[in-house]
């Protein structure tokens, strides 16, 4: 039996796929959003920023931030998703991800729930992969920002996969 | 609390600005907004298509100014609002998104929107929402 891949290797390989594939995003950079990782759980998080802002007034993040932070973090978490098995397998290597960038899943249709008012400080969002076909996929996800209980927005999207080389 | 303009409205946006969204026009509880195609934008890198959350920002942007211009409206804020994404906008073409606030109650209104690149017969998504609608005091 071999010996078990050092931990930090691990780490490494699973964080350089990840940063890779979000740093292909420009929309995702353009909002600020990073992910944390643990293990194979995926949490979008949503640094506060000034021009965030829909309404000045309340002050309330845009409708539109809480809609594209949700839609990011679902095709991140279907796409992690989708390269998970490869990426533990040794199949896809995550150095050479960059100059080859997996093709990412296609919004087919999303609805936003808005639940809260959007508060002017960092949200969090967890998507969750509900059904994930060889050609559709559904994905729920939601958001908060201080207590995880209390979700602020939540969506669920259909999208359409990528058609994969090794089917 | 002061009442705002449709205009004031979308210029007041600090995220409709960071996006350089332009309101084409307004009245009626109907909308016209859009924005230019900008690298920052994009979702998919290997098509350059603008990220579907752009598109969503641009339409709510525009269902809510739709319901500001309905006749009595004094706020609004969306209650949900379902994108359906028929195809991808092409790369460096402007979108434009209209919007018309179609039916309202006391306190709900009703948006569907529309949006195309430069081919304005074949619109990139369409959208529906329910909205707040609360009413100016008619004294």
């Amino acid at each position: 039996m071999s010996r078990p891949e050092p931990v930090q290797q691990v780490k490494h390989r699973r964080d350089l796929a990840l940063k890779t594939l979000v740093d292909a995003v420009p929309y995702a950079g353009f909002l600020g959003i990073v992910f944390e990782r643990h293990g194979d759980e995926l949490t979008a998080v949503l640094p506060y920023d000034d021009k965030l802002i829909g309404n000045p007034v309340l002050p309330a993040l845009h409708g539109g931030v809480i809609a594209s932070f949700l839609e990011v973090a679902a095709i991140i978490e279907l796409s992690w998703a989708m390269l998970w098995d490869e990426l533990e397998s040794g199949r896809l290597r995550p150095e050479e991800m960059a100059a080859n960038l997996p093709r990412l899943p296609k919004t087919i249709d999303f609805t936003v729930d808005y639940l809260r008012t959007g508060l002017p400080r960092d949200g969090y969002a967890r998507a969750r992969v509900n059904r994930s076909g060889r050609r559709y996929a559904s994905v729920h996800v939601e958001a908060w920002q201080d207590n995880r209980a209390r979700l602020f927005a939540q969506a669920t999207g259909h999208f359409l996969m990528p058609q994969r080389a090794d089917g | 609390m002061t009442e705002t303009s449709p205009q004031e409205f979308i210029n007041a946006l600090p995220f409709a600005r960071a996006l350089g969204m332009r309101l084409d026009s307004i009245g009626g509880g109907r909308a016209e907004i859009s924005m230019a195609w900008d690298a920052r934008f994009v979702g998919d890198p290997a098509t350059g298509v603008i990220h579907g959350g752009a598109v969503s920002a641009l339409m709510d942007t525009c269902g809510g100014a739709a319901v500001m211009s309905y006749p009595g409206a004094l706020t609004t804020a969306t209650i949900d609002l379902r994108i359906d994404y028929m195809r991808a906008a092409t790369p460096g073409q402007r979108i434009t998104a209209r919007a018309e606030c179609y039916h309202v109650t006391r306190r709900v209104a009703f948006v569907r929107a529309t949006a195309h690149d430069e081919d304005s017969d074949n619109p990139v998504a369409t959208a529906t929402g329910a909205f707040t609608f609360d009413r100016k005091e008619s004294t």
